[in-house]
C-alpha cells in the first residue's frame, strides 16, 4: 500500500505516513464526495472501479508477462454472461454469488487457457491480432447464438440481472438504519467494488514479489534468456493470461449484477482497447500507474461531457463532438501521445521483485 | 448446385480480389518494418468517404456528367488524400519508433487506428451515408443462373491492373529494386547509398493508395460507407497477408483472392454444414479462424513469408 | 574421470548449408574443456544444439546416463547444463540479485496457491533463495552490486552476473559462451581464476573461446572445429601443433616445420 501511497504528489515523498492516511480518507470518502455533484458521479465512480479491476488484470498479461491481448474484454463478457445467465429470468436459475461469481472467473480462466494453449507462442503481433480475433469472435457469438436454442438473446441481451445479495442482504435494496435515513444500492456497490479493489492489489503485490513474479518479468525482458535459466515460458505464460483472464471475469460478473443488464455492445474491441489505453497511459508494469490510469480515464470523459456539451451549444450552437466521440478522441489520443512522448506512462514501474534486504542480510 | 457454387466463386473472387489489393498494402509494410499497421484498414475507409464527398460535391456543381466521370473524380480526390495520410503515419507516429521496443510501435499504430476512426466519425457522423450506383448493377448472366454485375467486374478487373502495377514496379524497375534491398534488410541497403527513409514512405504512400481505391470499390459493391466500415476488411486482409505469407507480395494476392473464396463458399454453406446451429452471419469468423489455424501450424503461410533481418 | 557428455555424431543444416556434420566429443567429469575453431566453423551453433536451442537432424547427446531432450532448452537446464551468452543477456530492469534469484527458479517449487497464500513453505524458500542468490553474488565478487539494476552494471560485472545466474541452477556442465570477449588483460586473468575456482567446486565446464592464450591456459582438453567438422580433440599443446589445425586457422601454407 506504501508504495501507491507514495505515488501522491507532495505529500507522497515527504511523510508516506500521511499520505497513506490521506489515501485511504480519500477512497473511502469518495462516493460521498460525488454525491454531492449528482447520484451519476457515484455511478461513474462505481465503473471506475470496476475499470481498475479490469486494469490490473490486462496489467498482468501486458505490463507483467508482456504478452499484447487486445480481446482481454472477452473474459468479461464470460463473466457477466455467466452471471446473466445463472441469475436471471432468462433461464431462470437464481444462484447466490458465492457460486456465480467464482463460475464465471473459472469460465473465464477456462478460456484464458483455451486462447492461450495454442497462441502464446506467437510472436508478439500476432498474438496481438489472434487475441483480437478471439475477442470478436466471443462479441459474434454473443450476438448471434440465438437458434435454434436461444442461448444469448442476441443483441438484445439479457436483462433483469439479479443483483449481489450476501445471505439474505441485497445490494439492490436500499439499505435503511431506521429513522428515515438509507443507503443507496450504489453506496452500497462502491464498497463492495472497492473491497475487491483491495483485494485484488494485494494479491497482485504478493504475486509480483515471488516466484511466479520474477518469472513474467523475466519472460518480458527477454524470453530466451529466461529459458536458458530453465524456466518453463510457456506454462508461465499460461499462468499469466488464466490469472488476467480471472480478473476479468470477476469484474464481467459484478458488472451484470449492477448494471442488471448485459448485451454484446459493451464488450467491443474499443473497451478492450479503452483498458489497453488506460494502462498504456498510466503506466504498464506498474500496479499505481494502471489505477491512476483507469481512474483518469474513466472520469476525463464523463468530465468532458458535462463541459463540453454546454460549451460547443455555446459557442457553435450546435453539437459537433457528441460525449461518445470525445471518449474516442481522448483514448486514441492518450495512447499515441504517451507512447510518443513518455512511453513508461504518467507513473513509470519502479517494479521490485525481491524484499528489501535487512543490513544483516545483505552481507553475504 | 453447380449454380450455387459458380455463383459463390464469383463473389469469392470479387471480394477476395478487394482483399488481395489491401493485403498488399499490410505485407509491404510489415515486410520492410516489421509493423502490422492497424490503420491501414482506417485507410480504406477514409478512401471511401473522401471519394463519397467528392462525388457528392462534383454532382452538385455539375450535374449530368456521365457516371463515370463522378467515379474517376472520386478516385482521383481519394488517392492523395489516403497518400497523405499514410505519409503523415510513418512520418509522424512510426518513424520516431523504429528502434523501440516491440510493443510500443504496435500499440501506437492501434491508437493511430483508432484515431482515424474517431476523426471519421466526426466528418462524416456516425450514419451509414449510401454510396451512389456509380457503375451500373444490372446482373449479366455467365452461364444460366449465374450472374455477375458491372460493379463486380470492374472490381475484379481494377484490382488485378493494379496488383499488375504494383508486381512490375516492384520487379523490372530500380525503383523496386531498392523497395526490396530496403524490405531485406535496411540497414544495409542504406550502406548501398539507398534512400530508406525515402523507400518506406514510398512504400507506405502506394499501399495506401491502393487502399483509397480498394475502399471506394468496397464503398461501390455494398452501396454503403461509414465510419467504422475498415476494420473488418482490414483484419481479413491482414488474415489473407499472413495467409499467404507476410512479407510476400505474391503471398498476399494469393491469400486474398483464397480468403474471399473461403469467405463466399463457407457462407452459402455453413447452414448445411452445422445443422442450422450456425448461419451467414457468422462469416466474419472464418477469417479469425483461419488466422488462428494458420498462425498455429503453419506461421509461415502458404508461400513463406519474407521478413527483414532485424540484426 | 568418468564421462559426463558425450555428443555422438551431431548434425546440424540450415537450407543448403552443413552447420555441423558428425561432431562427436566426450567431455569428462570435473574438466575444463575448450571448444574452438575458426570463425563460422560452428561453435556457437553446438552450443546452441546442445543447449536446445536449435533441434539437430542427426546425432544425439548422452549427458551423465541419460539422452538429452533435444530442442527443449528449459528441460535441459533442468538436467544440470546451463549457459551463459555470446552477447550477455541479462534481465536488464531487474537488480543484480534478482537476475540470481531468476536463476534459482527451476530449483524452487513454490507455485501460485503457495504465493497467494503465503504459506510458510513459500515464505521460507522466499529467503533462502534470496540468500542463495546473495552467496552467489559473492562467489563471483560482485555482492556489493546486489541492489543495482542490470542494465547499470559495468560490462565486466555483468559478465559474472551471467556466470552467477547461470550457476544458481545448480548445473553439472557451465556452457560459457565467448566469456572473454571484449575483456582486457586484467579481467581475462580474473575470469580465469574463477572458472578454476567453479571446476574446483565441482562444476564442469564447457567454453567457446578465442582467446587462444586463455583456452591454451585453461583447458585441459580442447576441440577444434572448422567448417563444422570436428577436426582435432585432444590437449593443448598437441592440438597447437596439430597441422590439420594450423592448416584451418593459417591457411595451407603454413606447415609445421
Amino acid at each position: 500500500m506504501n508504495d501507491i501511497a507514495a505515488t501522491l504528489p507532495f505529500i507522497g515523498r515527504r511523510n508516506p505516513r500521511a499520505a497513506l492516511i490521506l489515501m485511504i480518507a480519500v477512497i473511502v470518502l469518495a462516493p460521498i464526495v460525488a454525491s454531492l455533484f449528482g447520484r451519476s458521479w457515484v455511478r461513474i465512480l462505481d465503473f471506475a472501479l470496476l475499470y481498475i479491476l479490469l486494469a490490473i488484470g490486462l496489467n498482468l498479461v501486458v505490463g507483467f508477462a508482456g504478452l499484447l491481448d487486445l480481446g482481454f474484454i472477452a473474459f468479461y463478457a464470460v463473466g457477466a454472461y455467466t452471471w446473466a445467465f445463472l441469475a436471471s429470468p432468462h433461464f431462470g436459475l437464481h444462484l447466490p454469488v458465492y457460486i456465480v461469481l467464482p463460475l464465471g472467473a473459472s469460465f473465464a480462466a477456462l478460456a484464458g487457457l483455451i486462447l492461450g494453449f495454442p497462441t502464446l507462442r506467437l510472436r508478439g503481433d500476432y498474438l496481438a491480432i489472434v487475441t483480437l480475433g478471439f475477442g470478436e469472435i466471443v462479441r459474434i457469438f454473443m450476438n448471434n447464438l440465438t437458434h435454434p436454442v436461444n442461448i444469448t438473446n442476441g443483441p438484445q441481451g439479457i436483462d433483469q440481472i439479479d443483483g449481489v445479495s450476501f445471505f439474505g442482504w441485497e445490494l439492490n435494496r436500499r439499505l435503511s438504519l431506521g429513522g428515515g435515513f438509507g443507503i443507496d444500492p450504489i453506496f452500497l456497490y462502491y464498497y463492495l467494488f472497492l473491497l475487491c479493489v483491495v483485494l485484488a492489489v494485494f494479491l497482485v503485490k504478493r504475486l509480483q514479489v515471488s516466484r511466479v513474479g520474477r518469472a513474467w518479468a523475466a519472460i518480458r525482458d527477454d524470453e530466451l534468456a529466461a529459458k536458458a535459466v530453465g524456466i518453463n515460458t510457456r506454462n508461465t505464460k499460461l499462468l499469466a493470461f488464466a490469472m488476467g483472464a480471472t480478473f476479468g471475469g470477476v469484474a464481467g460478473g459484478l458488472f451484470g449484477a449492477f448494471q442488471g443488464f448485459v448485451s454484446p455492445e459493451s464488450f467491443t474491441l474499443m473497451e478492450s482497447i479503452a483498458v489497453l489505453t488506460m494502462i498504456v497511459f498510466g503506466g504498464m508494469g506498474s500496479l499505481s500507474g494502471v489505477i491512476v490510469g483507469a481512474l483518469a480515464l474513466s472520469f476525463l470523459p464523463e468530465v468532458l461531457r458535462q463541459i463540453a456539451l454546454p460549451v460547443q451549444h455555446a459557442l457553435f450552437g450546435r453539437v459537433y463532438l457528441d460525449p461518445e466521440v470525445l471518449r474516442m478522441l481522448l483514448l486514441s489520443l492518450a495512447m499515441i501521445l504517451m507512447m510518443l512522448l513518455r512511453p513508461a506512462g504518467l507513473v513509470p514501474s519502479h517494479a521490485r521483485y525481491s524484499h528489501p534486504l535487512s543490513p544483516e542480510e545483505a552481507k553475504p | 448446385m453447380l449454380q450455387t457454387l459458380l455463383q459463390q466463386i464469383i463473389n469469392g473472387l470479387v471480394v477476395g480480389s478487394v482483399y488481395a489489393v489491401v493485403a498488399l498494402g499490410y505485407t509491404m509494410v510489415y515486410g520492410i518494418l516489421g509493423l502490422i499497421n492497424f490503420a491501414h484498414g482506417e485507410v480504406v475507409m477514409v478512401g471511401a468517404l473522401t471519394a463519397l464527398s467528392a462525388i457528392l460535391y462534383l454532382r452538385e456543381i455539375a450535374p449530368g456528367l456521365n457516371p463515370l466521370v463522378y467515379f474517376g473524380f472520386g478516385l482521383l480526390a481519394a488517392i492523395p488524400v489516403c497518400m497523405a495520410i499514410g505519409y503523415t503515419m510513418e512520418r509522424v507516429a512510426y518513424r520516431r519508433l523504429r528502434n523501440a521496443p516491440r510493443l510500443a510501435p504496435l500499440i501506437t499504430a492501434i491508437g493511430v487506428s483508432f484515431l482515424l476512426q474517431t476523426l471519421a466519425m466526426v466528418i462524416w457522423g456516425r450514419s451509414y451515408h449510401s454510396f451512389p450506383q456509380l457503375i451500373p448493377t444490372t446482373p449479366l448472366q455467365v452461364v444460366h443462373g449465374v450472374f455477375i454485375t458491372p460493379v463486380q467486374i470492374t472490381t475484379i478487373g481494377l484490382s488485378a491492373a493494379m496488383m499488375a502495377g504494383l508486381v512490375l514496379l516492384v520487379m523490372r524497375t530500380r525503383l523496386g529494386r531498392a523497395m526490396r534491398a530496403t524490405a531485406e534488410n535496411h540497414r544495409i541497403a542504406a550502406l548501398m547509398g539507398v534512400n530508406t527513409n525515402g523507400i518506406i514512405a514510398l512504400t507506405f504512400l502506394l499501399g495506401s493508395g491502393l487502399a483509397a481505391v480498394a475502399g471506394v470499390m468496397i464503398a461501390s459493391n455494398y452501396g454503403v460507407a461509414h465510419y467504422s466500415m475498415g476494420f473488418l476488411p482490414g483484419l481479413k486482409a491482414f488474415t489473407a497477408a499472413v495467409l499467404g505469407g507476410i512479407g510476400n507480395l505474391a503471398g498476399a494476392m494469393v491469400g486474398g483472392i483464397l480468403l474471399g473464396l473461403i469467405e463466399a463458399i463457407g457462407a452459402g454453406y455453413i447452414e448445411s454444414w452445422t445443422g442450422g446451429w450456425l448461419n451467414s452471419s457468422y462469416q466474419d469468423i472464418f477469417a479469425f479462424i483461419i488466422l488462428g489455424i494458420v498462425l498455429v501450424f503453419r506461421p509461415t503461410g502458404l508461400l513463406g513469408e519474407r521478413v527483414a533481418d532485424r540484426a | 574421470m568418468s564421462v559426463l557428455l558425450e555428443a555422438q555424431a551431431v548434425g546440424k543444416r540450415f537450407g543448403g548449408l552443413q552447420a555441423l556434420s558428425e561432431v562427436s566429443l566426450t567431455i569428462r567429469e570435473g574438466e575444463i574443456y575448450g571448444l574452438i575453431g575458426p570463425n563460422g566453423a560452428g561453435k556457437t551453433t553446438f552450443f546452441n544444439v546442445l543447449t536446445g536451442a536449435y533441434v539437430p537432424e542427426a546425432g544425439r547427446f548422452a549427458f551423465a546416463g541419460d539422452d538429452l531432450p533435444l530442442g527443449k532448452v528449459d528441460r535441459i537446464v533442468r538436467h544440470g547444463i546451463a549457459r551463459t551468452f555470446q552477447n550477455i543477456r541479462l534481465f536488464r530492469e531487474m537488480t543484480a540479485l534478482e537476475n540470481v534469484m531468476v536463476g534459482r527458479h527451476v530449483r524452487t517449487r513454490v507455485g501460485l496457491l503457495g504465493v497467494v497464500l503465503q504459506t510458510r513453505h513459500a515464505r521460507d524458500e522466499e529467503a533462502a533463495t534470496a540468500r542463495e542468490a546473495l552467496k552467489l553474488l559473492d562467489y563471483v565478487g560482485i555482492a556489493a552490486h546486489a541492489q543495482t539494476l542490470a542494465r547499470n552494471l559495468s560490462y565486466g560485472d555483468q559478465r559474472r552476473l551471467e556466470i552467477a545466474r547461470a550457476l544458481a541452477t545448480e548445473p553439472r556442465l557451465l556452457a560459457l559462451d565467448e566469456p572473454a570477449a571484449g575483456m582486457n588483460a586484467t579481467e581475462t586473468a580474473a575470469l580465469k581464476r574463477l572458472i578454476e575456482k567453479i571446476r574446483q567446486d565441482g562444476v564442469t565446464v564447457l567454453l567457446i573461446e578465442h582467446d587462444v592464450r586463455l583456452v591454451m591456459g585453461l583447458c585441459d582438453r580442447v576441440a577444434v572445429l572448422d567448417f563444422g567438422k570436428k577436426i582435432a580433440e585432444d590437449v593443448p599443446a598437441e592440438v597447437q601443433r596439430n597441422p590439420a589445425v594450423i592448416t584451418a586457422y593459417l591457411g595451407g601454407a603454413h606447415r609445421v616445420q
